[in-house]
């Protein structure tokens, strides 16, 4: 059994020196998972769980074929998990099945080094996967805070608890309440109405002035290029804190003068006040998106543009504009997603009748830690995944229709 | 290139409207600020809601009661005071009421006479602390405890917070020394008539900041009102101190297993402040609706939705039913018999006088 056999090109690695301890390595780590959810205790989980896996690297790699080892694994370990610990324990050992299944074939069969060529030292391969384990963990610690609000915002009760009737994934335990909550409840709807009235109109204002910026920047006639381009991007750079205290002076001034001078009531000028503080925030990244793309635009486009009659304004939009778009649309949502997420200068210079979505949740978190804030939340997530598919979708068409293909 | 335009107009269009009509919604509007969550949707459901069906007001609410003084501060010196009636703690309400940023108010000439025909300034009796303050409420903090990690003993008295022998696990605390040091001298031997006079000294703090060097490593501290009935609710902590209308939601309408622990209790006021500087019609709406909020009637009202005792003298006999639960709520108040068999006086002047230099001493104990 130890000696190498050629499987293809790729060597069986050594089954007792080399794939049941790593697959017993893994099955202690779901053990020690196990034990400490279950109050067995850690050290009986690792000990169970690694001769576990043992003994599943064993039986797999030497007993049943590729297919039936993978179901039966998932099988065996899902009902050792059921027994244990119910439901719950039922998924986790689905999973923890399927993992140690997958390990001990991979391992076994040599796939670990199929995609590294036949030379490669067993430092290389080792690093090799040391690295696809690190990228793994990143997006696993990236991933795992936000996929963990999700269930929660299913909770019955009113707490960011996973409770025992959860945890067994009994109904009973799970509602739509919070949902139910969200789109009822005037404390939410008027601040997802005003996140939905300031967002958009900050989108507009900072994408055409960003834009205009940007492509007057970008000639190189212009004096003073580099100290201009700072203070537009400053916004992005000073601590919002600041930003926001300085803004609150400003705009509490600007509001009355706009009161008192045009007459408006209180609230529109609270809007306008909101409205421009978030332009603000929000021109500095059309300006960067804006600029990126303008370095590949060619020039000798609008000079023969020009050489054909037209008039700069009909250059800009005929020419330059639907080039430069795929920038353009990216700053627009960067711009969208500050204004929608940004809490600290709606603080500062909205009042209580501009009260945004995130003004909301923030109050929500401190004053009355409701699970209807992970229900916003899990909409928001959807929201934005949404927002950022369609728009990745259209710009790959575009470029398609025009016979660019993505890089 | 026609069809974005219009598209590009039609948007334009509808978000406009949008703001017009919510302009038009909130033309005759106020903001009352306050604290949030259970409390705020009590008030909403016992003054906001009548006031604005009997006034056509709306009433937009603001949760910034916690940094109100700050705020007020700060929209007094930006000349653009956009808040209309402000529920604050009554030693907030002493601050802003000494540095003129709240209004004066003659009590029995603009508030309601109470239903027994007795004028507001006896109604209100002791609770009147200050010139610009409007009492609405008692309410205390004390301690619950989870019924099912406390072992067989059920804590009686605060000290068990102390007691970390028999009752093992963390505690949650607020994050301030205001009660957490008189509670650790009383449990430290200390009478309840003298924890004032020992805490003036410099040795009375160092007696209480080591009784709660005991626990330090135990608990938890807070600082939002939530906190504590989330962490109870958790089992991350088997015992906590927070506002006791917090603990009887948690207990009463959650149904969470946590019983409370009335001992040594210590009462605070909580009330209404106009600011200065209003317009004279936004002065006028405000003056309405706090003569309106606080009589007899609205405020044994605000009692059917939370725990909170009223201020009105008068109101105590009206306080009825809980509104959805149809439990009787006399038994729930702070001020209870029953409940407040064991009281702590917390001294305002002594922390107005203390407060500076002790939460300096208490950040920097916690730091250590």
């Amino acid at each position: 059994m130890g000696t190498a056999v050629y499987n293809g090109e790729v060597p069986t690695p050594s089954l007792t020196g080399f794939t049941l301890p790593i697959t017993a390595a893994m099955g202690a780590f779901f053990g020690l998972i196990a034990g400490q959810s279950t109050g067995l205790g850690g050290l009986l989980g690792i000990a169970a769980g690694a001769v576990v896996g043992a003994i599943v690297a064993y039986i797999l790699v030497t007993m049943v074929s590729y297919k039936t080892g993978r179901w039966g694994a998932i099988v065996a370990i899902g009902l050792i998990g059921f027994f244990v610990g119910g439901n719950l324990g039922l998924v986790v050992g689905l999973i923890a099945g399927a993992l140690l299944g997958w390990c001990a074939y991979w391992l076994h069969l040599g796939k670990y080094r199929r995609s590294l060529p036949p030379y490669a030292t067993s430092g290389q391969v080792l690093w090799h996967n040391s690295f696809k384990f690190i990228c793994g963990a990143i997006f696993f610690f990236l991933i795992a805070p936000i996929i963990t609000i999700i269930p929660l915002s299913f909770n019955a009760e009113n707490f960011f608890t996973f409770t025992p009737e959860m945890l067994a994934l009994d109904p009973a335990g799970y509602s739509l309440q919070h949902y139910r909550d969200f789109f009822t409840n005037d404390d939410w709807l008027r601040p997802m109405k005003n996140s939905l009235i300031i967002a958009p109109f900050a989108t507009i204002i900072s994408v055409s002035l960003g834009t205009l910026a940007a492509i007057g920047l970008s000639q190189s006639h212009v004096p003073f290029r580099r100290a201009i381009m700072a203070i537009l991007i400053s916004p992005m750079i000073v601590p919002l804190i600041i930003s926001a205290t300085g803004m609150f002076f400003f705009y509490s001034q600007m509001g009355l003068w706009m009161e008192n001078t045009f007459g408006i009531s209180k609230s529109l000028s609270g809007y306008i006040k909101v409205i421009l503080a978030h332009a603000a925030l929000g021109i500095p990244f059309v300006i960067i998106t804006v600029t990126a793309t303008l370095v590949g635009f060619d020039n000798s486009l609008t000079r023969a543009a020009a050489n054909m009659g037209a008039t700069p304004t009909t250059t800009f939009f005929k020419v330059q504009m639907p080039l430069i778009l795929p920038g353009v649309i990216s700053g627009a949502l960067f711009a969208f997603i500050t204004s929608f997420d940004e809490v600290v200068v709606v603080l500062f210079v909205g009042a209580a009748a501009q009260k945004t979505l995130p003004w909301q949740m923030f109050t929500g978190l401190r004053e009355q830690i409701s699970p209807t804030i992970l229900a916003v939340a899990t909409i928001l997530v959807i929201f934005s995944i949404l927002l950022l598919a369609t728009v990745e979708i259209l710009r790959r068409r575009s470029e398609r229709l025009r016979g660019m293909s993505p890089a | 290139m026609k069809l974005t335009t219009t598209l590009l107009a039609s948007t334009a269009m509808t978000l406009a409207s949008s703001v017009a009509f919510a302009d038009g919604h909130m033309a005759n509007e106020m903001t009352i600020v306050s604290w949030g969550g259970a409390y705020s949707a009590s008030q909403q459901a016992a003054y906001h809601d009548p006031y604005a069906a009997n006034t056509g007001v709306t009433i937009v609410n603001d949760e910034s009661s916690a940094e109100a003084v700050a705020k007020l501060r700060a929209m007094n010196e930006a000349g653009n005071v956009t808040w209309d009636v402000v529920d604050v703690v009554a030693s907030d309400a002493i601050r802003l009421c000494d540095e003129g940023l709240a209004l004066e108010i003659d009590v029995d000439t603009q508030l309601a006479d109470g239903d027994d025909g007795s004028k507001a300034s006896d109604d209100f009796g002791d609770l009147l602390v200050s010139d610009c303050f409007i009492p609405q409420i008692v309410y205390s903090t004390t301690a619950g405890y989870r019924t099912d990690l406390v072992g067989d003993t059920a804590p009686t008295t605060i000290c068990a917070f102390f007691d970390t022998d028999m009752y093992p696990g963390k505690r949650s605390l607020e994050k301030r020394p205001i009660n957490n040091m008189e509670w650790a001298l009383l449990c430290d031997g200390v009478a309840k008539d003298d924890v004032y006079d020992v805490l003036e000294t410099e040795e009375g703090q160092a007696q209480a900041f080591a009784k709660l060097d005991t626990i330090k490593d135990d608990v938890v501290w807070w600082s939002a009102g939530a906190d504590t009935p989330q962490l109870l609710a958790d089992g991350e902590v088997v015992m906590g101190t927070t506002y006791n209308g917090r603990l009887f939601s948690l207990i009463e309408e959650q149904k969470q297993p946590v019983a409370m622990l009335w001992d040594a209790q210590v009462f605070d006021l909580d009330g209404w402040i106009i600011p200065a500087g209003l317009s004279p019609e936004r002065e006028a709406r405000a003056l309405d609706y706090i003569m309106f909020a606080t009589d007899t009637q609205r405020l044994a009202d605000q009692a059917k939705y939370i725990s909170y005792g009223p201020a009105r003298a008068s109101s105590a006999p009206l306080v009825g039913k809980h509104a959805t639960l149809g439990i009787d709520m006399a038994q729930h108040m702070p001020t209870d018999p029953a409940n407040a068999t064991n009281t702590f006086l917390y001294n305002y002047e002594w922390w107005a006088d203390y407060r500076d230099d002790l939460d300096a001493k208490f950040q920097a104990w916690l730091a250590q």
